[in-house]
């Protein structure tokens, strides 16, 4: 029977790099005898010296493990797809759906099978399911981060929806977390969302922040951004920090012992003098730009490919639509990082800041 | 050439709407002293106590004054001065 084959990057040498090929056969082994003809070299890849199959391969017919049907003799009949799939170490193997899902991840040589496996291993935490969360959780389910983790209290509100892309109008007076869920689950259900409906305090952070490997700041005011900042450094997470006010933005990721959101901003402005998103208004696209950025990044760190904005903070002006770096550095002096560090545990945020850990009295979160 | 002063969203109801301010060199005391001229209350909302804010930085071109000589940074033309308050929207 003529069956289409999988090859995986790693056994496109054989293959004159092409990812389906043609292959005949009554059954698996017939159709993987055909494909070490056609293609010298795969056989040693496929088969061990007894003609077993290797056991760090798995081969698939459409969606089912050979193992789970009746092993190489599982007949094939005319249109099967077969896939061979390698076991990545420490990993489980990659199901053909996650095969297609992600193939134009696994086809960049900067990202392939082992840096798509580091992306659906990886757990994060976004901090925040309002604007900048929006955005950035729905590409980063999209690209099968395994574990996301959301701290959000509010519910969806209908002033939400001009830019919090990830809540519809019928998720108005929903949890956040649980609208966002919802979402992520029909963008990509391998995902494991955790949700933490809770408000982060000094109480709870050094619980929730050190189970994930990155830490995102999406939140709407300064006492959390203090607070994240800080128990993610105790924790020794990097942090993705993204801001947003009317048309501007700011980004930047801070890696442990290279700087703090106090290196940059030692103290929080005095409640009034900064006026909020609430009070003051932001584009709704705003947040949709400086969430994607963040989720750039968090990608980046995942794969460990390219220069993250360590030390640097990006500036975007949309009404200029100017994007800049700035340079930007650990301060010996730093209270948090520093070389005499005074704040070497949770403090009172609320009372740092001067402001509640909400947008202020008659809140609507940005 | 003179030095340009871009002016962040939250101050520019001090600028009257005015993004980019054009001012000649000297230092960034001087400077900022300058636009209070022209701009009255300005330079309040940067200084206290004869230092910059703590939630405010001024970059002159891609470097953090604060790393440099503070407010007696000097600036000569053709600089660019970016000052960066703390954001706190999400």
């Amino acid at each position: 029977m003529p069956v289409k084959v999988y090859i995986p990057t790693p056994l496109r040498s054989f293959t004159q790099t092409r990812a389906f090929v043609d292959a005949s056969g009554a059954d698996v082994a017939g159709a993987l005898r055909d494909l070490e003809q056609r293609f010298p070299g795969l056989g040693a890849r496929v088969f061990d010296a007894d003609r077993n199959l290797l056991e760090e391969l798995s081969v698939f017919v459409n969606s089912e493990e050979i193992g789970a049907l009746s092993g190489v003799d599982t007949p094939l009949s005319d249109g099967d797809e077969l896939s061979l799939i390698p076991a990545v170490a420490g990993g489980a193997v990659m199901k053909p759906e996650e095969v297609d899902r992600y193939s134009r991840h696994m086809i960049m040589d900067q990202v392939g099978p082992l840096g798509q496996r580091r992306i659906t291993s990886a757990s994060v935490l976004a901090i925040g399911a309002g604007g900048l969360g929006s955005p950035l959780l729905v590409y980063l389910a999209a690209a099968g981060v395994g574990t996301i983790g959301i701290v959000d209290f509010d519910d969806v509100d209908l002033s939400n929806l001009q830019r919090q892309i990830i809540h519809s109008t019928s998720d108005i007076g929903r949890p956040k977390v649980d609208s966002a869920a919802d979402r992520i689950a029909q963008i990509n259900p391998n995902v494991d969302v955790v949700k933490h409906r809770v408000p982060l305090t000094s109480e709870n952070a050094m619980e929730i922040i050190p189970g994930y490997d990155i830490i995102i700041n999406g939140a709407d005011n300064f006492a959390t951004r203090y607070l994240v900042n800080d128990a993610s450094f105790f924790a020794r997470k990097p942090l993705v920090d993204g801001s947003i006010f009317l048309f501007e933005g700011q980004v930047t990721t801070f890696i442990p012992e290279q700087g703090c959101y106090r290196c940059l901003y030692p103290s929080p402005p005095p409640p009034g003098m900064v006026p909020s998103c609430a009070e003051a208004g932001v584009l709704g696209v705003l947040p949709g730009t400086v969430g994607t950025i963040q989720a750039t990044e968090v990608l980046k760190l995942i794969l460990k490919v390219g220069e993250p904005l360590q030390n640097r903070l990006l500036l975007y002006d949309a009404l200029a639509m100017d994007f800049r770096t700035v340079k930007i550095r650990r301060d010996p002096d730093c209270p948090l990082c520093g070389d005499n560090p005074t704040v070497t545990e949770l403090i009172d945020y609320e009372a740092f800041c001067g402001s509640p850990f909400h947008e202020g009295a008659v809140s609507i979160p940005a | 050439m003179p030095v340009e002063v871009r002016v962040p969203s939250v101050l520019q109801k001090v600028t009257q709407g005015e993004k980019l301010l054009r001012y000649d060199s000297g230092t960034v005391s001087e400077l900022l002293a300058a636009i209070d001229t022209d701009y009255p209350g300005f330079r309040e909302q940067l200084i206290e106590n004869g230092e910059l804010r703590r939630f405010v930085n001024i970059f002159l071109n891609d470097e953090d004054i604060r790393f440099l000589g503070k407010l007696d940074t000097p600036v000569a033309d053709g600089d660019s001065i970016a000052i960066l308050p703390a954001l706190a929207g999400g």
